[in-house]
């Protein structure tokens, strides 16, 4: 099923794609403008928290279908890191076969309604479009196109549950419930096991649910996903901590017989300047868990969050986006420090768009060195740095360099602060023998996903240190075709 | 879910809460705690496991009435339920046999210190306890803490109890009497700033057991951010002991109050 350039070959000569190639000709497809998706107004986005995104209507998501001109050699595909069949998908858009197309991107991708909307697209699948490579012209809205295929069959009611092996009794053990633990219980369930997912928090989710705000993902696309998932068996275990509340020896003697680490890169990095500790300087993971888990925002719920009236979120990645753009949904004044320039971010492109639409001031080329606080240890100023972008660095971005004698202070009271994060902790110090790297990663073998131990696979952030939703998805797959094979093999 | 199964109360605004936890009441260590979520709209917020029993799959909670939470939580009764305990969170107490124990509770801290009492007595240290607090009330756990314990010094501001006069008094009329290897102090910042800076005077080497402000307890968020030596510490994954010495507790102070005016009004409206 994976890459094989026969099996593309093969689908893409089937009687119905070759029907649909000739019923328009490609100069008429290449003609066509990429589609616009609707968008809330932004003077209005910026005061709730609708999503921004309004998904495509189905004559539009034909049309923009009908743009793909179904590559013999779909270079698409090798931009989307599990491999989505990109082709067929869209062209069963075109035959208006909607739900046809959403069982094709399920056969790779275990939530495609989630993909569609937070894949760094630009950076992946439309980059790799033949439109990109070889027409100089935007590419197909291949994310749009996924979302508008996995929301139409949510919202049709005819969800389909996929079939899963007759049970086996094999007790298999998931820790952490973000994409890379959901995608690996999906599939382990397909082949049969019996898949309990272990989550820290109360909700289920990672940071789908803690993370990623309602105008961006909304929660109720996560929990039909999760709905689903039990539907075909997976049972959920919330307030649980393994490491903490049961040890994996704990499991083991339960009759777990293999475990899948998807704890993900929890820890919030700080700058280690003076006044971080101020009242009022946050970590994004704090200030994003307090009004997602937590809707700090909403009056009737117990827990508190500063509202500040003038924010400003250090960093420029999707954390820092989502940050900023939740801080203006609160009604502050809201800016970005970041210290490079905005072709460097590595944000979606769609939200810096986005957060610069809503009112957002980008300070770019920027950095902090110092907050100053009040009487009552509130912060209230912070001093920047002007920079300017020297030669590429290890990562082959410009370095910012800092412009000497350009300091100035700017008024602040909150103070968000999104310069990254770690690993999450809790597993490798509950397990002396697991191998990890000097960032802390767990090591793994990346055929099957095995870490040092041969029981425990892993995958997502906790492996790679902060990456993407579909990485991390990628990634619990893969380590579920591993376990599936390691344990099939100890059986026998 | 987990129910109540036993309330009893020690004074006005202290009771004692047992709760079935099975999974917990099996792998929790003194110095342990649980972060709790009481119900659909609640906050989370950090509870020590004062006690626990295997057998009947329990933990208990000693809880103070301070804000909005912990008076909801001390208005449930037994058979009824809190949505969310999840734990054992934090480093248990690193146990060893090391001589002589000076362990001070302040107030609501008593109940963390009694496993930690109980732990080091059990591994042959001869443990002396001064427990402090405002009044005669706020003196909770007195008995456990006496069977743990070679010897007991009470100490209340008012004098309505014990000896008048502050948790650092007692401390001093030990550390003059008698050669302490090691000190615990666990109580309100303000108590365990002040038991550090008595200690520091002797060169006792002291642990705090910190209460900063958490939110998830899994070091995901960094509220719980300390200083200790100068770095960067999250008390619920890197703590909540610390070398007392070497702890900012000027800026913990400073940090407990970020919410002081939020709750004050939350609990006004809660009141009313
Ligand atoms: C605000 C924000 C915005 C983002 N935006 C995007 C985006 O637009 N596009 C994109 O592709 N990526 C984005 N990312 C990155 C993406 O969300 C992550 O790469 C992805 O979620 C990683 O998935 P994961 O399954 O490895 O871990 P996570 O989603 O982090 O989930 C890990 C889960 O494990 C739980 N856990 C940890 N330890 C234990 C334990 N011992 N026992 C039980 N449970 C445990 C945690 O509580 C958590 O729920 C964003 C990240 C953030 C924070
Ligand atoms: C590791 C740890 C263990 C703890 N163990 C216990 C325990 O065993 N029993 C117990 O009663 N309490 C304990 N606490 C403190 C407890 O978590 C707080 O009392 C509780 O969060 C207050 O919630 P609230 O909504 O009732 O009050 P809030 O409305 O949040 O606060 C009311 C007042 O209490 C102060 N306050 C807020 N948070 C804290 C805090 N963490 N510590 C001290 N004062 C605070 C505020 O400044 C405010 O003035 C512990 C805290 C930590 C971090
Ligand atoms: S999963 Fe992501 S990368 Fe793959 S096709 Fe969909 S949007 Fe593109
Ligand atoms: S590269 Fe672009 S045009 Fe070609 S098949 Fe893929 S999406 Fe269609
Ligand atoms: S409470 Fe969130 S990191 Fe400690």
């Amino acid at each position: 099923m994976k890459n094989s350039k026969e099996y593309y070959k093969e689908e893409r000569n089937k009687d119905w794609r070759v029907k649909l190639r000739k019923e328009l000709k490609t100069k008429e497809r290449t003609k066509k403008q990429r589609i616009k998706m609707p968008e809330e107004d932004p003077d209005v986005r910026n005061k709730n928290s609708t999503e921004v995104n309004k998904g495509l209507a189905e004559n539009v998501a034909v049309i923009e279908a009908q743009r793909c001109i179904d590559c013999p050699d779909p270079t698409c595909i090798t931009g989307c890191p599990v491999g989505i069949n990109i082709p067929k998908f869209i062209k069963k858009i075109e035959e208006k076969d909607f739900l046809g197309s959403a069982a094709i991107l399920k056969e790779t991708n275990t939530l495609p309604a989630v993909c569609g909307r937070v894949c760094p697209q630009e950076k992946q699948c439309e980059e790799k479009c033949f439109y990109t490579l070889k027409l100089k012209k935007d590419p197909v809205a291949i994310g749009y196109l996924e979302r508008f295929a996995a929301d139409f069959e949510r919202e049709s009611g005819k969800m389909a549950i996929p079939k899963v092996e007759k049970q086996n009794g094999i007790k298999i053990a998931t820790i952490g419930s973000g994409p890379a633990g959901l995608a690996f219980a999906a599939d382990m369930v397909k082949f049969g096991y019996d898949v309990t997912v272990f989550e820290a928090l109360h909700e289920i989710g990672g940071v789908l649910k803690y993370g990623i705000p309602e105008f961006r993902l909304p929660n109720e696309i996560v929990d039909v996903e999760i709905e689903n998932l039990e539907k075909m068996g997976v049972k959920f275990v919330k307030n649980f901590i393994v490491g903490k509340t049961a040890s994996f020896d704990d499991l083991r003697e339960k009759g777990f017989k293999a475990f899948f680490v998807g704890s993900g890169a929890g820890l919030p990095r700080f700058m280690n300047i003076p006044g971080e500790n101020l009242i009022g300087v946050f970590s994004a993971n704090e200030y994003l868990t307090r009004i997602n888990l937590m809707s700090a925002a909403k009056p009737d719920y117990d827990t508190p969050v500063l509202s500040g009236k003038k924010v400003a979120v250090i960093g420029g990645g999707n954390t820092a986006m989502d940050a900023v753009r939740t801080a203006k949904r609160l009604g502050a004044e809201s800016k970005i420090i970041y210290r490079r320039s905005l072709v460097e971010m590595p944000a979606r492109v769609e939200e810096v768009h986005h957060a610069q639409e809503e009112g957002i001031e980008f300070l770019n080329l920027h950095n902090p060195i110092e907050y100053i606080g009040d009487n009552n240890g509130i912060v209230k100023k912070m001093i920047l740095q002007k920079m300017e972008l020297g030669e590429p660095d290890s990562s082959g971005r410009r370095r910012p360099i800092v412009i000497d004698g350009s300091d100035f202070e700017v008024d602040v009271d909150t103070v968000i602060v999104s310069v990254g994060v770690s690993p999450n902790p809790l597993i490798p110090a509950s397990l002396s023998e697991l191998k990890t790297t000097k960032w802390g990663t767990i090591v793994v073998n990346e055929d099957n996903m095995q870490t040092s131990i041969d029981d425990i696979f892993a995958g997502g952030d906790i492996v790679r240190g902060g990456a993407t939703v579909i990485l991390a998805m990628g990634d619990g797959r893969n380590a579920a075709a591993g376990a599936h094979k390691h344990l099939t093999e100890s059986n026998n | 879910m987990n129910k109540i199964i036993k309330k009893v109360q020690f004074s006005e605004n202290v009771s004692k809460i047992v709760i079935e936890a099975p999974d917990i009441a099996k792998s929790r260590k003194a110095g342990h705690f649980v972060i709790i979520r009481l119900d659909k709209k609640g906050e989370r917020i950090p509870l020590t496991i004062a006690g626990a029993n295997k057998e009947e799959g329990t933990i208990t909670l000693v809880v103070q009435k301070v804000g909005v939470t912990s008076d909801k939580l001390l208005k449930l009764n037994e058979g009824d339920s809190i949505l969310d305990v999840v734990g054992p969170l934090g480093k248990a107490t690193h146990i060893e046999k090391v001589g002589t124990i000076l362990a001070a509770g302040g107030g609501v801290g008593i109940a963390p210190l009694l496993p930690i009492v109980e732990a080091f007595k059990e591994a042959g240290n001869r443990v002396v306890t001064v427990l402090a607090a405002r009044n005669k009330d706020l003196i909770i756990l007195e008995d456990e803490i006496r069977k743990h314990s070679d010897e007991v010094i009470i100490m209340t501001d008012d004098g309505s109890y014990g000896k008048k006069g502050l948790v650092t008094h007692g401390l001093e009329e030990v550390i003059k009497n008698e050669k302490v290897d090691l000190s615990v102090a666990i109580g309100p910042a303000i108590m365990m700033k002040f038991s550090a800076l008595t200690t520091k005077k002797y060169n006792i080497p002291t642990l705090a057991s910190l209460n900063t402000i958490m939110v998830d307890g899994t070091g995901m968020c960094g509220a719980c951010r300390v200083s200790v030596d100068g770095k960067i510490k999250f008390v619920c994954v890197d703590g909540p002991e610390f070398d007392a010495h070497k702890v900012d507790f000027d800026e913990m102070l400073t940090r407990l109050g970020a919410y002081k005016k939020a709750e004050i009004e939350a609990y006004n409206s809660y009141i009313k």
